[in-house]
């Protein structure tokens, strides 16, 4: 998105898609939360892209020397480990820093995952009907059915315990969401003019469905891309935390806050500080998400 | 108004026969052999497995076997539990009412402040009291809960010394028949101090619980009150003169609580979900905590009654918002 605004030579082959951005950064940029989070969101995206120059140790050094070491700035810390250590001597900050990548690959995935399917799905229910669109969408009623953590720690007692089932069984409790966005979508769109025209035509269903209609339904699916990005970091910490996520000693925050959840009392900074990075990462996400949909929902703007 | 009730039920038959398809396949779709889950046993003779294989009915075809799954279900009969021999479905039923008292007070925490807040934020739009109340939403709607009841833990129960770690009661009382409330029946017994340690040990819990619905009670309060103070019916309450107290909690309020109740009711999958990790934090004697340890223990056939009745709950549960939502929204039938 940054570089669009400084390769116009580029972007000036379609106009249009100049104009929309421009308008879309106009009223996205207007929400101070959301430029905010989106800022953060980069700073993440720069952590773990370069984790192993920013880290000071590697994510799984240890130092038998100095376990559970305070912070710094507390009596007791040293300014070797900036945010202490934990119970086998690995260095917290540079722990949280490798699973910055952890988190963004997650929220990446699952998201993805539950996007294409979803779209895929929700686009044939929309423009088929029929009982296509009753297959789908019972199937889809069935899933949301059962409460999220539920289904997912069911699915991961198939498929085994680990990261992989963790997003995997995540992707499948999220696309629901996705399905029935697309199709509702989908439905409105179906009946335009420029569809027709395009029928007329004598464009195919595929390209019908995919290339006419599908672009002019992506603003709610962003919005709630985003939403799924920040959930599915949420989702799969909590089955992490449940050791039934990443495995230790992976340093992804929801395995790390599992891990050290019997110190609780003895060093608050090993509970504390996984917490605290997952929440931010979250919260940045979410507020990037609440000015999306403030630029992208054309109810919602102001004229 | 029946026909709508009706309709709307019919629509549930499909989607509770796929809710049973996925639970039956459950076991038959986990890695390892169905008899031996099933046993709880690694090692077994063939005879005692060829005697297993037909006392649990695996030699008939799957078209029976889900049938005769179907039939038992329908009559209570969710299988037993390989930990402690006894029917699933008495475990649940004994332990539910934990769920159910932690899960009622966490919404009635969640719609006691979330409500008023959107309100209030609602009225003051662009305001301080708007932004701080929208910015805290986003805050909990963002909150990892398992971290969040760590971190309450240590502040009121380990530094302030103020509310207990676990359980739902002080173990000196013990209620041998009571309701399964503790609430209830901490205040029956009449015990000194009882109510007070029953109450103690729910307040954090309930927080815990309840952060994730206040957040989202209290942002879609604000948005549903902002549509509705725009309606016309609101502009003629205030030109006749009436109080802005009686126009925006009455006038307004009550339109603007349609999709709100409709969110509350869309929070108790949400809440099932967030039982999972609360009890988990609090050591919760209830359903969620009975999940993850089956989940641990691999009790399948816990896992499998239990995958059964809570999705039976939820879509009962949605069912009753639905008509509810009928009710109050005439537009819709």
């Amino acid at each position: 998105m940054a570089q669009a605004s400084t390769a116009p030579a580029a972007l000036s082959q379609d106009p249009s898609f100049r104009a929309r951005f421009a308008e879309f950064w106009y009223y996205f940029s207007e929400n101070k939360g959301a430029v905010a989070g989106l800022v953060f969101f980069l700073f993440l995206v720069f952590v773990a892209a370069f984790a192993p120059l920013i880290a000071p140790y590697g994510p799984y050094e240890q130092f038998r020397d100095a376990l559970l070491v305070p912070p710094a700035w507390q009596e007791g810390g040293s300014t070797r480990f900036l945010l202490g250590t934990d119970a086998v001597g690995r260095d917290l900050l540079s722990r949280l820093i490798y699973g910055t990548r952890y988190s963004l690959a997650i929220g990446a995935f699952v998201t993805s995952l539950a996007m294409t399917g979803g779209i895929i799905l929700g686009v044939f229910a929309g423009y088929f009907r029929g009982w296509v669109d009753t297959v789908i969408m019972r199937v889809m009623d069935i899933v949301l059915a059962f409460p999220s953590i539920l289904l997912a720690l069911v699915l991961i007692a198939i498929l085994g315990p680990g990261l992989n089932s963790a997003m995997i069984a995540i992707a499948v409790v999220f696309q629901p969401h996705f399905v029935r966005l697309t199709r509702a979508a989908v439905m409105s769109e179906k009946a335009r003019d420029y569809v027709v025209a395009a029928q007329v035509a004598g464009a195919r269903p595929l390209r019908l469905m995919f290339k006419t209609i599908l672009p002019n339904c992506m603003a709610p699916l962003i919005v709630q891309g985003t939403l799924s990005f920040s959930n599915a970091i949420l989702d799969v910490a909590a089955l992490g935390f449940l050791n039934q996520g990443a495995q230790p000693p992976t340093p992804e925050w929801g395995t790390m806050l599992a891990d050290s959840r019997e110190f609780i009392l003895r060093a608050w900074w090993v509970v504390t500080f996984p917490g605290v990075a997952i929440l931010l990462t979250v919260l940045a996400i979410n507020l990037m998400g609440d000015g999306l949909r403030d630029a992208l929902d054309p109810k919602l703007k102001r004229s | 108004m029946l026909r709508f009730a009706l309709g709307r039920l019919a629509v549930l038959i499909p989607t509770f026969i796929g809710v049973t398809i996925v639970s039956f396949a459950f076991i038959r779709l986990l890695p390892g052999d169905p008899i031996m889950l099933l046993s709880g046993e690694r090692v077994m003779d063939q005879a005692r497995y060829e005697a297993l294989t037909k006392q649990f009915g695996y030699d008939r075809p799957y078209v029976i076997q889900y049938l005769d799954y179907v039939w038992k279900a329908l009559h209570g009969d969710f299988g037993n539990s390989i930990s402690t021999k006894g029917p699933v479905l008495n475990e649940f039923l004994q332990l539910f009412p934990a769920t159910l008292e932690l899960s009622i007070c966490a919404i009635i925490f969640a719609v006691a402040l979330g409500v008023p807040a959107g309100v209030l934020a609602a009225v003051k739009r662009g305001s301080f009291w708007d932004q701080s109340i929208m910015t805290t939403a986003l805050v909990g709607f963002s909150m990892p809960i398992f971290w969040w009841g760590l971190m309450l833990i240590i502040l009121f129960s380990a530094t302030l010394g103020w509310t207990p770690v676990s359980g739902r009661i002080s173990l000196m009382y013990y209620f041998p028949n009571g309701t399964g409330f503790m609430l209830i029946d901490s205040l029956m017994s009449g015990q000194a101090g009882a109510f007070k340690s029953a109450v103690s040990h729910l307040i954090l819990p309930t927080i815990v619980l309840g952060t994730i619905p206040l957040a989202v009670i209290a942002r879609q309060t604000r948005s549903a009150m902002l549509e509705v103070l725009s309606e016309d019916y609101v502009r003629t309450a205030r030109a006749k003169g009436l109080s802005s107290f009686r126009v925006v909690g009455i006038h307004a309020l009550r339109n603007a609580m349609i999709p709100v109740v409709t969110t509350i009711g869309l929070q108790v999958g949400v809440m099932l979900a967030g039982a999972v990790l609360t009890e988990t934090i609090f050591s919760w004697p209830g359903i969620g905590k009975w999940i993850v340890e089956s989940v641990f223990r691999r009790d399948y056939p816990v896992i499998q009654g239990a995958l059964l009745i809570i999705a039976s709950i939820v879509m009962l549960v949605n069912l009753i918002v639905d008509v509810l939502y009928g009710l109050i929204n005439p537009r819709i039938r």
